[in-house]
């Protein structure tokens, strides 16, 4: 996906004047010098099945992603997001009322409101249900970019990995697990706030995994920061539910998405008084050390599993539960 | 709310602190043999699964070779079954199959080329989720089966349960035994030791390697798929060698017994009969293709269609195909990295050739793990 929208889109428009950051970045979102500060800006759009998981739902999937993304870019106070919706026609009211409900509990949750918004109805078939479109604006005083990182820096994750792609996946397939396995869908802003607040310019890079999961988060950050990134496996913090519908599905939960944890790269004279901030925060309470950045191998990463190394590689296209 | 994380949790056959102990264990037994390299050969893709996944290549002695034999079963389905597949498709009758067999080369074509062209090929998670289809559509469906004995014995079940009399099979099972004799009888071989699939001998029971063991002197050691039970299988095989043993070792003994499942063994047989055949670049295997009983000749595709294989040879096999080493490196003869097309022009998307079609191939699953397993080099 990324080398298709790399091909079509980036380099036929504009990046914003000045040291701005435009698509030619490929970041979490734009940013616009505005005086002395930043004005940043980003927009997602959301289709999920089914569309109510456990742990959350398309309503909150939007908000949260689009709250996300302007903070990953170090804008964790949201001036409003703008929301647009196509129906599919004979959607049922109930089920509207309740993605709504859910919007504004995650609105609550981000300290965001909803400005403006559009809807479109398509006829019966012509679309799946319901689509989704955020988008949202805030100011920053410092963008974090997810590049910038080098040799000898931290990365921390600021929970349990893939609880919102093998929810998904073992909600698809139909299958019960004993134990509790839910989205961790949450806008995490206010999480964020506190990291940056005890890191300040210590804090280098972000992003939240969410598609592809940390192996994709972290394979993107290595490229753009022209560094390797060295995983270690073992304390990459998992449910006990996670464990198993991996193992049950034959999928790697270090490929399966999160869409409330954040990736947060930090100078590492900075990283216990970042990690301990964080930690204070409900969102923040099981985040760890996870990585650290290398000389060798710059672009790479490389997954220490304990018993080896291997190199972790971007997953290509959506990952597909093993058949033997 | 979500569950307490538990980052420190470590399951039991993970347990890295075992791992690294068996590792030095390795190397001992290494260094008392003293020879260089001491090659070991695995037949199964899941065991390459779990050794590329947990990186354990990079933990192996350096003199440990352990290398992938013909352990992928939709990888030696040969051509000639995959045209019979393509030809049965091509002339409008419905297939089922495992989403692998789908790009699996053919002389000409693969099942889905023949889709593309229009013809009716539906993937399948299962033989059960085959006989449904049959069942609901009512029209005639043939199951192109796939798999060593432990699939076949699926496929027997299914069989077993009075699938309706509109399903239909067409065997490509294979059975994993008698091609372990060609390995070890190959001319160039190095292979001292075999490290056997849990799975498959959970079924056969570990006692059917017996008379392989007997005849060839080469000690087998059952293991399982976990990190700790490929590096304990390991540790066993390499004592066996070292001692110059010829056994054959379980190191799976929670899963694996002497006598295996009589169950299955007893389905898989009443349904199946081993015939000779060729094996998609290793060579021909006596016994080595499952193929229905005279009592199942209702359900077998191949007497109930006239199948002309020749009308799925149309088209030119891709000029690429001529490079490809696939039968090298599922003979153990070579390394996916020793083929020049390996993460060039053969990627998971764009196949060449067999290994990097399906997700038990060497070549795809080297792939998946950054192409290059050995990160000590």
């Amino acid at each position: 996906m990324r080398a298709l929208v790399k091909e079509l889109f980036v380099g036929r428009f504009g990046d914003p004047s000045g040291a701005g950051i435009g698509l030619t970045a490929m970041d979490d979102g734009a940013a616009i010098p505005l005086g002395n500060q930043w004005l940043v800006v980003t927009t997602d759009s959301h289709v999920v099945s089914p569309l109510f998981f456990p742990g959350g739902d398309i309503g909150r999937l939007a908000i949260s992603g689009t709250v996300n993304d302007l903070a990953m870019m170090g804008a964790t106070e949201v001036l409003g997001l703008t929301f647009a919706m196509v129906v599919e026609e004979g959607f049922p009211l109930a089920d509207l009322e309740r993605v709504r409900d859910s919007i504004a509990v995650a609105c609550a949750d981000a300290e965001a409101t909803i400005l403006t918004g559009d809807t479109k109805v398509m006829g019966h078939g012509e679309i799946d249900g319901l689509v989704l479109n955020t988008s949202g604006v805030a100011l920053a005083q410092r963008v974090v970019p997810d590049s910038g990182l080098r040799a000898g820096d931290v990365i921390i994750l600021s929970g349990t990995a893939g609880d919102h792609g093998l929810a998904i996946m073992t909600c698809r397939h139909g299958i019960a697990l004993d134990g509790p396995l839910e989205s961790d869908v949450a806008p995490i802003n206010g999480m964020i706030r506190c990291a940056l607040d005890a890191g300040g310019g210590d804090v280098i890079a972000m992003k939240d995994p969410t598609r592809g999961g940390l192996a994709s988060a972290l394979c993107e950050m290595a490229e753009k920061s022209g560094v390797g990134i060295l995983l270690n496996g073992p304390a990459v913090p998992l449910t006990n539910a996670v464990r198993a519908a991996s193992e049950l599905l034959g999928i790697d939960p270090l490929i399966a998405a999160s869409e409330g944890k954040a990736l947060i790269g930090v100078r590492a004279g900075a990283a216990d008084r970042v990690l301990a901030a964080m930690r204070k925060h409900p969102l923040g309470c099981g985040a760890a050390i996870v990585a650290r950045c290398v000389a060798e191998r710059p672009g790479r990463v490389v997954l220490d599993t304990g018993f080896g190394r291997r190199i972790l590689t971007e997953p290509e296209g959506e990952p597909l539960p093993r058949i033997c | 709310m979500a569950e307490k994380p538990s980052p420190h949790r470590t399951l039991e056959f993970r347990d890295p602190r075992r791992g690294r102990e068996l590792g030095i264990l390795l190397n001992r037994i290494c260094t008392e043999i003293g020879r260089d390299p001491i090659s070991v050969m695995h037949v199964c893709g899941s065991h390459e699964q779990a050794i590329a996944r947990f990186g354990l290549r990079s933990a192996f002695p350096a003199v440990l070779d352990v290398i992938m034999g013909p352990g992928c079963p939709v990888c030696v389905t040969d051509m000639p079954e995959v045209d019979e597949a393509v030809a049965l498709a091509m002339s409008g009758v419905r297939i089922a199959t495992y989403g692998d067999m789908l790009r699996i080369p053919g002389t000409g074509k693969s099942l889905a080329d023949a889709r593309g062209a229009g013809a009716r090929v539906e993937v399948v998670y299962s033989v059960a989720e085959a006989v449904e289809i049959a069942r609901e559509t009512g029209e005639e469906l043939v199951f192109f089966a796939s798999g060593f004995e432990t699939t076949a014995v699926a496929t027997a079940a299914a069989l077993l349960s009075s699938p309706p009399s509109n399903f239909f099979v067409l065997s490509a099972h294979k059975y994993i035994p008698p091609v372990m004799e060609i390995v070890a009888e190959m001319p160039h071989t190095r292979v001292e030791g075999f490290l056997a699939a849990g799975h498959a001998a959970a079924i056969t029971g570990w006692a059917v390697f017996e008379p392989f063991v007997a005849r060839h002197g080469i000690p087998v050691v059952v293991a399982g798929f976990e990190p700790l039970d490929i590096l304990a299988g390991l540790a066993r095989l390499l004592e066996l060698i070292r001692d110059g043993r010829a056994d054959v070792v379980n190191a799976y003994p929670r899963c694996v017994s002497r006598e295996g499942n009589r169950n299955a063994q007893t389905a898989l047989w009443r349904v199946f009969r081993p015939i000779g055949g060729n094996w998609r670049g290793i060579a021909h295997v006596p016994n080595g293709n499952l193929r229905l009983r005279n009592e199942f000749a209702h359900f077998d595709a191949r007497r109930r269609f006239k199948i002309d294989s020749a009308a799925a040879h149309s088209g030119a096999p891709p000029a690429l195909a001529a490079r490809c080493i696939c039968g090298d490196i599922m003979a153990g003869i070579a390394k996916p990295t020793d083929c020049a097309l390996f993460g060039r022009e053969c990627v998971p998307d764009k196949p060449v050739g067999a290994c990097m079609v399906s997700s038990e191939g060497g070549c795809k699953i080297w792939m998946e793990y950054g192409g290059r397993p050995d990160l000590r080099a």
